[in-house]
């Protein structure tokens, strides 16, 4: 299904299942243990155990690597190293070869996994492997190499730089300027369930169990890397245990375990132990950005620039922390540029937002500095600039596009916004916050030895359009059964999926039955981006649009003006049950959908506001968080509550980003030294208070059949300026290098009485 | 974790006898840190032995009004008992503000002055590391160093004691009582357990080859104020930044012992004596000679800066 004009009313629109808080139809196998994890799958009592080994330098090459000792210990079946492991290529989607030697590009890339009849046979064995390394000097401190930053080509976030107008002369000439750098650190998916797969093969065929987002490109990378067909690669993940963007790609895991299952003849178990993965997986780049804005007196933004520099293995991207402030807010004149430095440390890529969620880190402090100066309400000034077009959009319209007409004539290659209510968000947050409750003067609100705060931030993160396909089943019994590729990384894909065959199809939810992760189904979006949930959908709508014609066709019904309800089909007074059609034999449609320019004609993002309460110890400086609401305009709502658990979920994390997550890199040895969840903290529950989502009502039918957006990322974006602001708000003490830890407080706070 | 021999002991004689009898055994109680290690091929024991049968779980009454706490009292029995809680208070609170409920259910309070540092470059194997790798170097000078020790560290080691419980019992006086393989016993004073780093950061406590503690006893009660603050970047379930363990009498003396700043308890009784001139003449003994790092010189201000405050709780009545 061609998705290239803009959605009229259809099945979705009646809102019986889709829009309703249904509970997670695949709830009770998790809350029983009965949903099967990557590591779980029972494929056979030979299935043997990989470990994998992990260089322990940052740099350089493997001299010799002595296995007699491995090779003799209990229990071993056999090893693989590069030396072994017959020719290799680099995944399309990887920076760095995921099995090392003998070069080492990082520390802790897999260098080899040791196979054995049982997990603590292979790690025994795995401890008597000696490696000789030969060290090489590496780049390990984006601050020294940031004046070596490249311009880097373009990619998943756009081109490296934008420019519109004289962001020079206006911010020479404007009233007010502001100016501050900011930075943020390398950070961990910290993702519960490890990476983990099991690899059988049969004959020359491969069958991988896995924890993965995206099943068609760890398909594509898996095949490539192995240079074995695509077809004889099956890839399946039915459950996952966290992602946010560290399981999209093919990972040491995988490749390990099929490399092993070779070797040994048999299937091959692995997980990355704890302490490997911050070092040996993908991770959030660190950034350095440096953010100048000019403004009229009375609070128009006139200049805005906002440049990052990241870094990144050789080949890699940069973190696109400066996409959001191309969107927005208005401002005639503006720039941004990204850089990207070579550092020899872990291969960055993909975290939950990426590039927004950095960016927005120093944005929206930025503003908050900015509002101050201009003696403005910060809530306010967001609002005087707030934009319905886009104002610095790379992707313009042609000049012959008819739907450019109906754009605003002073800006005709300025598309607007398929939905943006930003201005709605930011006021029914502040009413709800009791925002009004702010003192603007910092550092006067005091209840004993606590300080105080409120911040405001904005949420910002674009909407995405991937493709997405999916087939549906019709039995006898009238059950529905939806196969396709998407994934379920926690976020409710499976619940979302059986809300939109139910209502296409008119049963009730029990009567559907969803299948996902597996490269046998049809190739879906996938999960990452905040992407899945929208896309995912739309994919079972179009493959059920195309069942209900094949019913109606059956039962001799006209599919335009046939009624789906109640398990029933319905035209002209005649009612004919719904599974008749699938008697004797079932029915099977298959389709996706697929975009036009849609997202060209309009800028299609997601919006909303964070406000947040902190309380500061004025004695130790530590941050504790009182409470947090979102507000957020995101299109259709499918589910409420598994789509309040995903923002909830982000807004946790983004108290992670302001007050603890920092990946500290050792700049002499060149890792990341705190590589297990003792030393990377995430926030406990001690750490959460109690968090209110509003979701503005809202339905987008630019975006897609669904009229919905992503949500997942939304939540995350804005979090920690958010607290950040409040911080600042409770103490007069403005941090701009996350983490906001309580050393960077303790100087300038008060004295003890 | 390289495979080990086992064997549960029936007496605490037993368990040291068999200690003495494979050099390098282990006891093994709640094994929250020990087993841990072992996976990590950090302790590399041949020999476990498994103390949890020798009935060491009892809180008794001592004949002096103290209380004896067996070896293998959990910490969360230990935070919970009654008598505990009313006389010894800071006890309770510095087991509470330890490690995660989970945790405190297996950990034994031999098994909790036992543990070791928490210093990431101890677990990471491919790391220097004198206190794992005599002789290796010492990757946290000049490394990652925030979490580090400020005081009594030597050019060798800066790890810290992760402790909480080990503070309570510092300022409380308590005392180590342990059997060795001769069946022969002997009291230590918790101040002389901890060892600092010296050229032999290996060497933790002044245990020797086959001693096993059997209980901790804590003096009569001094009543006071007893707090205990804990300084963390996370609410819960994370190690002290730094710790104060404080016993403050309504006369304005007391008693004061660190946690989060050095390779044992830190308490220095000559600092307590400045106690009525306030909390900055007490530091400025109690951390005399500091040697912080740059990422870890915060410590010595949030140290003031906590005791200042209780100081003035106490004073004002609130706690």
């Amino acid at each position: 299904m061609k998705f290239d004009i803009p959605a009229t009313t259809n099945p979705i629109d009646q809102l019986k299942v889709v829009g309703q808080p249904v509970d997670r139809i695949e709830g009770p196998l998790k809350t029983t243990g009965t949903a099967p994890y990557a590591y779980e799958h029972n494929v056979g009592p030979d299935t043997a155990y990989g470990y994998v080994v992990g260089a322990a330098i940052a740099k350089g090459r493997i001299a010799s690597i002595d296995q007699s000792a491995a090779k003799a210990a209990p229990g071993v079946l056999g090893i693989v190293t590069a030396e072994n492991a017959g020719k290799l290529e680099k995944g399309n989607f990887n920076t760095v070869k995921l099995l090392g030697g003998p070069n080492v590009d990082h520390y802790h890339q897999a260098i080899a996994v040791v196979v054995a009849g049982t997990f603590e046979q292979a790690r025994a064995a795995a401890q008597l492997l000696r490696v000789n390394y030969e060290r090489s000097p590496g780049r390990f401190d984006l601050a020294a190499e940031k004046d070596t930053a490249i311009k880097p080509k373009p990619g998943f976030g756009g081109p490296s730089d934008s420019s519109v107008g004289d962001f020079a002369g206006a911010f020479a000439a404007a009233p007010v300027q502001f100016e501050a750098t900011y930075t943020t650190p390398d950070q961990s998916h910290a993702m519960m369930e490890p990476h983990a797969s099991i690899a059988k093969w049969e004959g020359d065929k491969l069958t991988v169990w896995t924890s993965n987002q995206m099943i068609a490109w760890g398909v594509g990378d898996l095949s490539k890397t192995l240079g074995i067909p695509k077809e004889n690669v099956r890839l399946i993940s039915p459950y996952i245990g966290g992602g946010f963007g560290g399981k999209l790609f093919l990972r040491a895991d995988a490749l390990l375990a099929a490399l092993a299952a070779r070797e040994v003849r048999r299937p091959v178990k692995v997980a990355l132990q704890r302490p490997l993965i911050m070092n040996n997986t993908t991770h959030r780049p660190a950034t350095i950005q440096r953010i100048r804005l000019g403004a009229t007196t009375d609070g128009k933004l006139t200049a805005i620039a906002h440049e990052s520099w990241s870094g990144d293995q050789p080949g890699g991207q940069p973190e696109t922390a400066v996409s959001q402030t191309r969107l927005l807010y208005a401002g005639e004149h503006r720039m941004t540029a990204m850089r990207l430095a070579v550092l020899d440390l872990p291969e960055g890529n993909a975290m939950r937002a990426p590039g927004e969620a950095p960016g927005m880190m120093a944005l929206e402090i930025a503003i908050d500095e900015m509002a101050e100066k201009l003696g403005l309400d910060p809530v306010e000034f967001r609002i005087r600039n707030d934009t319905q077009v886009a104002p610095d959009n790379p992707a313009k319209p042609a000049a012959s596009d008819p739907q450019s007409k109906a754009l605003p004539e002073k800006h005709p290659s300025h598309p607007p916004f398929s939905q943006r209510q930003f201005v709605e968000c930011l006021r029914l947050g502040a009413e709800r916050f009791g925002w009004n409750q702010r003192d603007p003067k910092p550092a006067q609100a005091r209840e004993g030895s606590w300080l105080r705060g409120i911040g405001v931030a904005s949420a910002f993160r674009n909407n995405i359009l991937m493709k997405s396909a999916a087939r549906v089943r019709l039995d006898h019994r009238g059950t529905v059964t939806i196969e396709t590729d998407m994934t379920d990384i926690g976020t409710g894909s499976y619940t979302i999926i059986a809300q939109t065959a139910a209502e296409m199809m008119g049963v009730p939810l029990k009567n559907v039955v969803v299948k996902l992760g597996d490269s046998q189904f049809p190739v879906s979006c996938g999960s990452g981006g905040q992407f899945g949930g929208n896309n995912s959908t739309s994919g079972v709508y179009a493959a059920c649009a195309k069942l209900r014609e094949a019913v109606a066709q059956k039962l001799g019904f006209d599919a335009q003006t046939a009624v789906f309800a109640n398990g029933t089909v319905t035209a002209n007074g005649r009612s004919v049950p719904l599974a008749q059609a699938a008697d004797p034999s079932e029915l099977v449609a298959e389709d996706g959908i697929e975009y036009g320019d849609l997202d060209k004609k309009y800028q299609q993002s997601t919006f909303g506001a964070h406000f947040v309460e902190v309380a500061v110890n004025a004695v130790t400086g530590e941050t504790r968080v009182r409470r947090m609401l979102a507000v957020c305009a995101a299109g259709r709502i499918l589910n409420p509550k598994t789509a309040r658990s995903q923002v909830i979920g982000a807004m946790t994390m983004g108290v992670g980003a302001a007050l603890m997550e920092d990946l500290v890199v050792d700049k002499r040895l060149g890792f990341f030294v705190n590589h297990d969840l003792a030393g990377y903290e995430v926030p406990v529950h001690a750490d959460i208070p109690h968090q209110d989502v509003i979701f503005i009502d809202e339905t987008d039918p630019i975006s897609s059949p669904m009229k919905a957006k992503g949500v997942g990322e939304l939540g995350i974006c804005g979090v920690a300026a958010a607290l950040a602001n409040a911080v600042y708000n409770a103490t007069g003490i403005r941090v701009r290098d996350y983490p906001i830890t309580l050393d960077k407080l303790i100087d300038r706070l008060p004295p003890v009485a | 974790m390289k495979p080990f021999t086992f064997e549960r002991a029936r007496t605490p004689t037993e368990a040291a006898s068999a200690a003495a009898r494979h050099p390098g055994a282990k006891f093994i109680a709640g094994g929250t840190n020990l087993l841990d290690l072992m996976k990590l091929e950090i302790e590399t024991p041949m020999h476990l032995i498994d103390v949890n049968g020798l009935g060491l779980d009892k809180i008794e009454a001592t004949p002096d009004g103290g209380l004896r706490i067996g070896a293998l009292v959990r910490n969360t029995d230990l935070a919970a008992d009654a008598r505990v809680r009313q006389d010894y208070a800071v006890l309770s609170r510095a087991l509470l503000a330890g490690a995660s409920g989970q945790l405190r259910n297996m950990a034994t309070t031999a098994g909790n002055l036992l543990q070791r540092t928490r210093c990431p470059y101890f677990y990471d194997t491919n790391m220097p590391c004198n206190k794992r790798a005599p002789g290796s170097g010492c990757s946290a000078i000049g490394g990652f160093s925030r979490q580090h020790a400020v005081i009594g560290v030597s050019d060798a080691c800066i790890a810290t004691h992760p402790s909480d419980m080990a503070v309570a019992l510092r300022v409380l006086d308590a005392v180590v009582e342990t059997i060795r393989p001769d069946g022969s016993g002997r009291s230590i004073p918790i101040a002389e357990l901890h060892r600092l780093p010296g050229d032999q950061p290996h060497i933790d406590t002044v245990l020797r080859a086959g001693e096993i503690i059997t209980a901790v006893t804590l003096p009569k009660p001094v009543g006071g104020s007893q707090l205990y603050y804990k300084v963390r970047d996370r609410a819960s379930f994370a190690f002290a930044l730094v710790a104060v363990a404080a016993i403050i009498q309504q006369d304005g003396t007391g008693r004061v012992a660190l946690g989060g700043v050095a390779h044992k308890p830190w308490r220095v009784e000559a600092a307590e004596a400045e106690m009525p001139k306030g909390a900055q003449a007490v530091v400025a003994r109690l951390l005399a000679g500091a040697k912080p790092t740059e990422e870890n010189a915060f410590k010595l201000k949030l140290v003031e800066r906590v005791l200042t405050a209780m100081l003035a709780d106490v004073r004002g009545g609130r706690v």
